[in-house]
This record gives C-alpha cells, structure tokens and sequence, in this order.
C-alpha cells in the first residue's frame, strides 16, 4: 500500500538579516496509515518547521520552501500540499489535517467560548448544522475527557487549566475525522501528571480511531511509549530513521547514542555518569558541506568532514546518515 | 544523622504572598506558596526538591537563601539563624549561599561582559581587584569548561548552555558552601544537559559543595540527588534516599508522579502499567483542608479530608506525610 | 582535573572566534542599514528638523516676520504665478512661508525637548518610588495615574492651556507635566521586571546594596525602552503643540510656530490653501520621521533582539 504522505526532499530556509537559516534542508519520509511517526531532535533542529511547511504555515518571508514534494493520498486522488493555494490548504487544516501544537493558548481565541471554536471547525469543513454540530461538540469534548461537556461548552480559554485547554485543541484537531493529526510537542507545557493524562488520551484515541499521527518531542522517554517509528533530526536533516524498538536497543548514528546515553532512567539503582555529548548545537546560518554533527561527533573521520552523509539503509526499517558503523567500529561500506 | 554535619537545618518554613483585592487594595488572603517544610542537609550532599509547577520550589528556595524574608520558620546556616539576620550581618554571610537560576537568558544582565557578570560578587564583597580579579576570572571560566578568552563578548553571544556555565561561574566566584540550583536544566537540550549536570556534579566533589537541587524532572532529580523531597502544594509529602523514593515510595502522590514519568526504553514503557492521576492541582491561595492532596489521591479516606497528616519518620529516614502511611503498604496504589 | 572534556577546546564554540573581515563588516552594516532603511530615513528626517532648528537665521532666505503686503499670498513656486523666490509662496501678510516653516521648528523641538525632558524626570522618579516601594505607595501611584491617563488628554491639555494664558514656558509646563503618567508608568513597570530579574536576584546574593543595584543594572537597563518612549512622546508633543497654536493657545501670534501658522492659514483655506497645508505638511514629516526613528531606536537599544547564538 503506499503511505498515506510522501514528503520528498522538503528544503525550507529563512532569509533573515543575519543571512539564510538553513532550517530543513532535504528532508525525506513516508507516513503509512495508522502509524505514528515521531519527530526528536533538539530544539532549533527543524522540527517545527517540517510541518509547519507541510501545513502552509511558514511565514513567507522571512521563510521560503525552495523544494520538495509532500504527497498526501486522499480519496480523490494524491495531492502536493506545496502547490496548494492558500485556500485549498485552509481547508486541509483541521479538515483532513488536524494538529496540535505546544501552546494551546495561541492555538484558541481568548473571546470565544471553547463551544463555538469547536463547532466553528466542524460548521466549516463538515457543513454541519447548529444543532447537530453542538451535538457534536459536546460529544467530542466528553471524547477527550472534559468533564461535564454540556457545561464546558460556554466556558472561556482562560477558565481551564493548561491540561483541559490542551484537550480542547485536540478536540478540535479531532473534530472532522482527520486523515493525520500532527502534534507539536504538545506535552512540553505542562506537568509530568497532566503530560501522562494526555498522553493516555492520544494512545485511547488511537485506538479507537485508528489515527494516523506524526508526534514531535524532544522527550525520548515520551517517544518510547507512544511511536511506531522514530525520526531523529539534527542540523535540519534527519540522521536517523528507525522502528521505536530498533532506534533504543541499537542506536546507528553518534548523536543518537548520545541522546541516549545522556537520559538518566528512573527505573534503575545504578549511578553511572551521564555521556554528555559536548559542544553545543550546530550554528543553522552555515550552509553545511559535511555532516552536520562532525563538530560533535567523537568518531569523525577525514571523510565526515568532506561530504554530507545520506540517509541509507543499514538494516529492514532502520536508516542511519552516518559513515561510521558503530556495531563493526569502523567506517561503512569497506 | 551526624548532627555534627549538618550545614543546613530547615524549621516550619513558610512564605505566603498576599493577595490585595477591591477597591482599596485591602489584603483578601494569602498564596501559601510554601506553607511549613522542615529537613536537613548535610554537608556535601545534594537534596533534590521535586514537584509540578507551582508547588513552590523556587520560593523555598529562596526563602532558605533569604532572597525572600520568610513568613514564619526558621533557616539554620550552621547553627545561625538566617531569618533572625539583618543588614550587614546577612549581607556578610551571603557569599556562603549562591543560587543558579532557571533561566538563562534573563540571569545575566545584557548590557554587562562575561567578565564583569562573573567578577560581581567578587567586586561586591571588595574581595579582589585588578590583575587579582582578572586572573581569578579566568581561572573561573575554565572551571566551568568556557574559554577564558571570551571575557570582554555579552550574554547574546552564548548558547543557553554557555550561558548557564557563566551563571554557575558567578555562583562559585565567591566560594560558597551551599548552593541552590533552581531548575538549572529545565531550558537547556538534552544533549546539554548532561553536560551542565556533569559539571555539577563535578564541581561538587572538587569543592565539596552542597546543593538543593530543584527541578519537575523526577529522573534527572534522581540521578543527581542522595535525598530527595517530593513537594505539593506547598508542603513536604516524602522525603527519603533516592533509591527508596523511586523503588519504594509510600506517598500515593510520589507513586503517581514516579508512574507518570515515561521511561525511555519501549519494550519497558509499553508492559508498564500506569496510574494515572486525574485532575489539575489546586490553587495554593485555597489549599484543601486536611490533606492537601485527598482531592486527586485515589487512597483518600474519611480522615484526610478532616486532618492534616504531619511528616512523620515511617522509616529510619523516610518521612511520609500521609495518613495511610505505615511499613505494610497501606499507602501503597495497586495497579 | 575531573572535568569532562572542558567544550571550549574543540567545537562550534570556536566560531565565536572567527573574526569578520572590514569587509564583512561592511556588508553586514549594509545589509543592516537596509533592512532598517526605514530607521535611516526617521534618522535624516529628524536630523534635518534640528539642523533647521539651529541653523534658521542661516539657513532661512527672509526675516520669517518681514511682512511685504505687496507680494502677500503668492503661491508655491511650482504652481502658476509662483516664484523660486518665495519657494512656498507667501502669507496673507506677504510673509516668506518657508522662512517661517524653518524657524517653526525652533519652537516644537523646543516645546518637544523640553517637555519630554520634564515629563520623563518627573515620570522616572515617580515611576522608580512606584516600582521600588511596592505595595500600598505603589497602588495609590499607580490609581492617580490611570487616573490621569484616563482623562481626555486635549480636552484636559487645552483646558489649563486657556487658564494659564499663552507662553512658551506655559506650554512646556503643560506638556511636561501632563505627559509623566507615562513615563512613570513605563519607568515602573521596567523597574519590577528589572528587579525580579536573575541578575538582581544573583547580586543581592552576593551581598549587593540597592544604590549599587540601581546604578548598575536598573539605570542601565531602564534608558533603552525610555529613550524610545522619549522619541514617540516628542512627536505627540510636537503635534499637540500645533494643536494648541492652531486653537490659539500655545506661544502668541507673534511667534512663527506651525500651529500659529495653521491658524492663520485657517481663514484662507479657499483662496490660498497652501499657508496651512505647508505647516500641515511639515508637522506631517517631523512626526513621521520621529515615529519610525523610534521604532528603529526600539529595535537598536534592546540586546536582548540583538542576535543570539544557539
Ligand atoms: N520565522 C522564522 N524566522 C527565522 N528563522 C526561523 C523562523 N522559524 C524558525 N526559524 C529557524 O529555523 C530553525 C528550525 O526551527 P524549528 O523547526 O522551529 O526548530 P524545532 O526543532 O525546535 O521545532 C531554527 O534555527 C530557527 O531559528
Ligand atoms: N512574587 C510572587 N507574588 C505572588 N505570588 C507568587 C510570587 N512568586 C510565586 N508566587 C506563587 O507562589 C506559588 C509557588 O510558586 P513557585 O515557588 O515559583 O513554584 P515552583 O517553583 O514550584 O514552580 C505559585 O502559585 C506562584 O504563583
Ligand atoms: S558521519 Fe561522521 S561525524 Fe557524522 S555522525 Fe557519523 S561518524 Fe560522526
Ligand atoms: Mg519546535
Ligand atoms: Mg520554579
């Protein structure tokens, strides 16, 4: 079956006073029905961007896609979200795509009560009436656990608390049976307690729904519970693209091991030193000519600092941009 | 514990802030942002303070280090008590206690160099100047792993992990024994973090530091601490070695924040089964009656909605403020 | 040492290092004069304002008071029966209209320098004892000025304008005194968050006393958002005080002012429109240029939007 979104060769760059920001350069995945597909990386590293641009929602200028294709497969065929017209990819938002990003404060207007936003996304795409779109509503906001819907409807942005707003984006990202829902480190904002209530309801909407999700963190405790896949980006490329189980026990690239290493772990006594990967993340105004985390990197060789490493595979589902074969102890292919 | 080597004892500390309403600006009540913690600390230790935000770390924090003038309690800085100090007094004893700060982008003043920004203390107290104060500059931004050449360039210049390495330089120009460290992490990137935390940790064996160590990251607390406190809404709920808290908590409040936090391994964080705590915490300007936490605690019975449960040592060193609280496990959650 | 890999030694760290050539540099001012080209034009309007102002008697062709009935109402040299003599054509009164637009300015960046410089010594230390005191002092500081703020600003202006009768003094006072509210306001809310800042924080913790506080870290980084706020407030001034002529409540008719010039023009609009438009025109691009040289002294005076390093 092919995936439900191609994204090929995406480049995004910003053209800023201090020169161009290389924010995704050449960035390419597949998201199959059904899966949940997570972005990590640091912050800076393109994440946001990456999505951002399959939305639409780069602001132009300073930014500008200078390439790629993103193919989302819909019932009337496939269709490039980087042709659409501003209208067209109005209505994929919160139709066919919902998300969700990290401040649910700037994603709702504070002059509304969280009802009518809500019911204002399904009037629009779904052309739903009055009646049954509140129906609808007070469905969904008990969907994703309000407690006493038909009395939270009237309520304003401001009388919840930072969880239940969170919960109302994501009612609203629901609202229209959306084929993907991508979420923006929606977790990052709150508390450990809430983060777990509303990590839960992603996994019990999953479920039920079969949703298709492209989750971003820079949590690879969250990650690990919640992806099927995982993306690892730095320095605005990916560096890594595995299966969840596959990246944890045999991490292929340098800054992924890294990663690892550097995340102690609540379930174990043991009292090693953290492996800190040193320096500092890379500086994006540079256009890059080798790889991007050699400045980082404990294995670089002559070569790493020549050319850019591309994304290949090493193993069924698991592709690393790497010339080091950190299982063999020396570079790739001989 | 040896009593002989306590450097910091912490007595019913409490701050409130008061809220002004009406018309006239009247007082119409108190945030309890802390609201009566007691412990210890060792010299040399580290004593980490977890909780969600809002919980009133920071605010303990610097009420111990006098940045704010508690409500009530006391601060005993070995065997002197902070709270009782005054003016020059205090100000002369201040160098023994720094803080680093959340954040750092608003720590360091943008209009002051690196060198000036970790020379203040110094300058303050009249300890150093000239080649002396230079020199000592630059033997403190190598301890703290930053080129000694970058003195003269502004904060705008460094990464936030540069920059938190400027803020501990600051902290440590002046040679103090104890220091808080309020989030120190929290901004920074993963891949930094380990970096700043090895450096703690480091430091602290060098110059035999103590340190309460703040943070919301339950794992990174656990690493880093010998002891750790688990705050809510304003108070202690347990207190205990680390290893205890994580393996065995008997707080049903720790219990559910050690189940929230996702454990980076999936094959581990899939079979684990999780309890999920439900609901948002109170308000500390109206905490509950009885125990602060008997609205979200799945174990509340009749007497916690009546009567606080005090700290109380259910265990040689470990204090659990809950009233199910004993060695049977009848605090403990069953999932 | 048990330091881990001291970072400095190796990485992108070294960047910092990199010094950028003259020519870099050049480019780079270039590239930044460019992007702020608005700045730059605020820049030389204002700067042609104060030229003007101090150099009138140089630079001003006429006696901006020498009346020449027989040449009066003339028109601009570029309309039909103009002459490049009186480039902006004459008054009512055969007056040089572009002599008097140039000593104008010595009267609104006078009321504008002078007002602002009252407003913002009253407002910074009214603001500073709000800020700093706290509590009770602060809340009844605070209720006065929005008590003020609250007012109808030109009804209020041109109400104690009528009662203390016309002098440039007069106007100064006024704008001076009226204008504080908001320096004291913005003087306040800079000095809570200043000292609610880690660096306040971390210097008490090193024993710091106020006076040193203040001078070292609130003082400084209190002059930026004031000097930005300075530039917009004149601006107002400088129109409020072409309100007031044109109402016949600033500096007397004597005076070249461009209120007392609008004024004038007022009663010819029909027949020579372009006695009022010329101090219309001219009020127009002083306070043009002074907004957009605050937006750019706004951007300029803040290192916290200065670029930073990841
Ligand atoms: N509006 C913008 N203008 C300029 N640069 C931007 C803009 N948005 C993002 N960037 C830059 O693009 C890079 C990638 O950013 P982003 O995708 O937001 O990172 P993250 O991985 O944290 O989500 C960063 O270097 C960031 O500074
Ligand atoms: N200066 C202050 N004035 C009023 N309330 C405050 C002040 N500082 C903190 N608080 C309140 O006290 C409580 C505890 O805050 P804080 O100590 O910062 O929590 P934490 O550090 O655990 O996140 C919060 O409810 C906060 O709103
Ligand atoms: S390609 Fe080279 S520098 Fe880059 S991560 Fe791999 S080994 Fe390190
Ligand atoms: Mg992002
Ligand atoms: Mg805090």
């Amino acid at each position: 079956m092919n995936p439900l979104l191609e994204v090929r060769n995406l480049v995004t760059k910003f053209y800023t006073l201090d020169g161009v920001v290389h924010a995704v350069s050449g960035v390419s995945f597949d998201l199959q029905e059904g899966e949940t597909l997570a972005i990590v990386g640091e912050s800076g590293s393109g994440k946001s961007v990456t999505v951002l641009s399959l939305l639409g929602l780069i602001p132009t200028p300073p930014g500008r896609i200078e390439q790629g294709t993103a193919l989302l497969r819909t019932p009337l065929g496939q269709k490039d979200l980087l042709q659409l017209s501003k209208a067209e990819l109005r209505d994929v938002r919160g139709g066919q795509i919902g998300f969700v990003f990290q401040d649910p404060i700037s994603t709702l207007n504070p002059i509304l009560t969280i009802g009518e936003q809500i019911k204002e996304t399904l009037t629009r795409h779904l052309h739903l009436s009055a009646e049954k779109a509140k129906a609808q509503v007070i469905k969904l906001l008990a969907e994703v656990g309000i407690p006493d819907p038909e009395m939270r409807y009237k309520a304003y942005p401001f009388q919840l608390s930072g969880g239940m707003r969170q919960r109302v984006v994501i009612a609203i990202a629901i609202a229209c049976n959306p084929h993907i829902v991508i979420a923006d480190e929606p977790t990052t904002a709150l508390d450990v307690t809430v983060q777990a209530q509303i990590i839960d309801l992603f996994n019990r909407l999953r479920r039920t729904l079969g949703m298709t999700m492209i989750w971003i963190t820079h949590d690879l405790g969250v990650v690990a519970g919640l992806a099927d896949r995982v993306m690892v980006m730095y320095g605005g490329r990916i560096v890594e693209l595995s299966t969840v189980d596959d990246l944890y026990e045999r991490p292929q690239h340098p800054y992924t091991a890294g990663l690892l290493g550097a995340l102690p772990r609540l379930d174990s006594q043991e009292t090693r030193r953290l492996v800190s990967i040193r320096g500092t993340p890379p500086d994006m105004l540079l256009p890059l000519r080798h790889c991007p985390f050699s400045w980082r990197c404990d294995y670089a060789s002559e070569r790493c600092w020549q050319e850019i490493p591309e994304l290949t595979s090493t193993a069924p589902g698991h592709e690393v941009a790497c010339f080091y074969d950190m299982e063999k102890g020396g570079l790739r292919d001989g | 514990m040896a009593e002989q080597n306590e450097l910091l004892r912490v007595v019913d500390l409490k701050t409130y802030f008061p809220i002004y309403g009406g018309l006239l600006g009247r007082k119409v009540g108190a945030v309890k942002a802390v609201d009566g913690i007691s412990f210890s600390i060792q010299r040399g230790e580290t004593l980490g303070l977890v909780g969600e935000s809002g919980c009133g770390k920071s605010t303990a924090g610097r009420a111990i280090i006098q940045l704010l003038r508690p409500t009530a309690g006391h601060v005993f800085f070995e065997d002197v008590d902070l709270t009782t100090l005054k003016g020059e007094a205090l100000r002369r004893l201040r160098p023994r206690m720094q803080m680093i700060f959340q954040d750092p982008y608003a720590t360091l003043n943008p209009r002051h160099s690196v060198g000036k920004i970790v020379s203040e203390p110094l300058r303050l107290q009249g300890l150093m100047r000239g080649h002396e104060l230079k020199d000592r500059v630059a033997e403190l931004l190598e301890l703290v792993g930053l080129n000694p050449a970058y003195t003269r360039r502004f904060p705008h210049e460094f990464s936030g992990g540069q920059r938190q390495r400027i803020g501990i330089a600051r902290a440590l120009s002046v040679n103090p024994s104890f220091i808080v460290c309020d989030e120190p992490i929290s901004a920074l990137d993963v891949s930094i973090q380990a970096q700043v935390v090895n450096l703690l940790q480091d430091l602290q064996e060098r110059l035999n530091l103590t340190y309460l160590f703040i943070a919301h990251d339950l794992s990174m607390v656990k690493h880093i601490s010998h002891r750790v406190a688990v705050m809510y809404l304003g108070k202690i709920m347990e207190l205990t070695d680390r290893n205890t808290l994580f393996d065995d908590p008997l707080h049903p409040y720790t219990q559910a924040l050690n189940s929230a936090v996702p454990v980076p391994h999936p094959s581990v964080e899939r079979q684990r089964r999780r309890f999920i705590l439900h609901g948002d915490p109170p308000s500390p300007a109206h905490p509950p009656v009885g125990c602060v936490f008997h609205t979200r605690c799945p174990l509340a019975v009749l007497e916690c909605s009546a009567s606080e449960p005090p700290l109380h040592a259910v265990l040689p060193g470990h204090f659990v403020a809950c009233h199910l609280a004993d060695t049977r496990g009848g605090s403990k959650i069953s999932i | 040492m048990a330091l881990d890999n001291p970072p400095y030694q190796h990485d992108a760290d070294s960047l910092l290092d990199i010094e950028k050539t003259w020519a870099e540099r050049l480019a780079y001012g270039g590239r930044f004069l460019w992007r702020d080209r608005s700045g730059v034009l605020g820049i030389i309007i204002f700067l042609s304002v104060v030229i003007a102002a101090l150099f009138s008697p140089q630079l001003a062709p006429y006696d901006p008071l020498a009346q020449d009935l027989r040449n009066n109402k003339l028109p601009p040299a570029w309309n039909v029966g103009g002459t490049w003599e009186h480039p902006f054509g004459t008054d009512n009164l055969g007056r040089d209209i572009f002599s008097r637009i140039i000593y104008g300015t010595r009267v609104s960046l006078t009321v504008g320098f002078f007002g602002v410089l009252i407003a913002a010594t009253l407002g910074m230390i009214i603001g500073a004892i709000a800020g700093y005191m706290g509590g009770r002092i602060d809340s009844a500081i605070m209720s006065l000025i929005n008590l003020i703020l609250s007012l109808p600003y030109l009804l209020f202006v041109v109400f104690i304008a009528a009662v203390l009768g016309r002098s440039l003094l007069n106007v100064i006072l006024i704008f001076g005194i009226t204008d504080s509210p908001i320096f004291a306001r913005v003087t306040r809310g800079e000095v809570l968050r200043i000292r609610k800042s880690g660096y306040v924080e971390s210097a008490i913790s090193a024993g710091a006393r106020w006076p040193r506080i203040i001078f070292d870290h609130i003082f400084p980084n209190l002059i930026g958002p004031l000097i930005t706020l300075a530039t917009f407030e004149m601006s107002a001034m400088i129109f409020y005080e072409a309100g007031l002529g044109f109402l016949g409540l600033s500096v007397p008719p004597s005076v070249p002012s461009w209120g007392n010039m609008l004024s004038n023009g007022r009663k010819y609009l029909t027949s020579a429109s372009w006695i009022a438009a010329a101090p219309g025109l001219a009020i127009m691009y002083t306070s043009l240029g002074m907004n957009l040289l605050g937006d750019w002294l706004r951007d300029v005076l803040d290192p916290r939007l200065r670029r930073s390093r990841r």
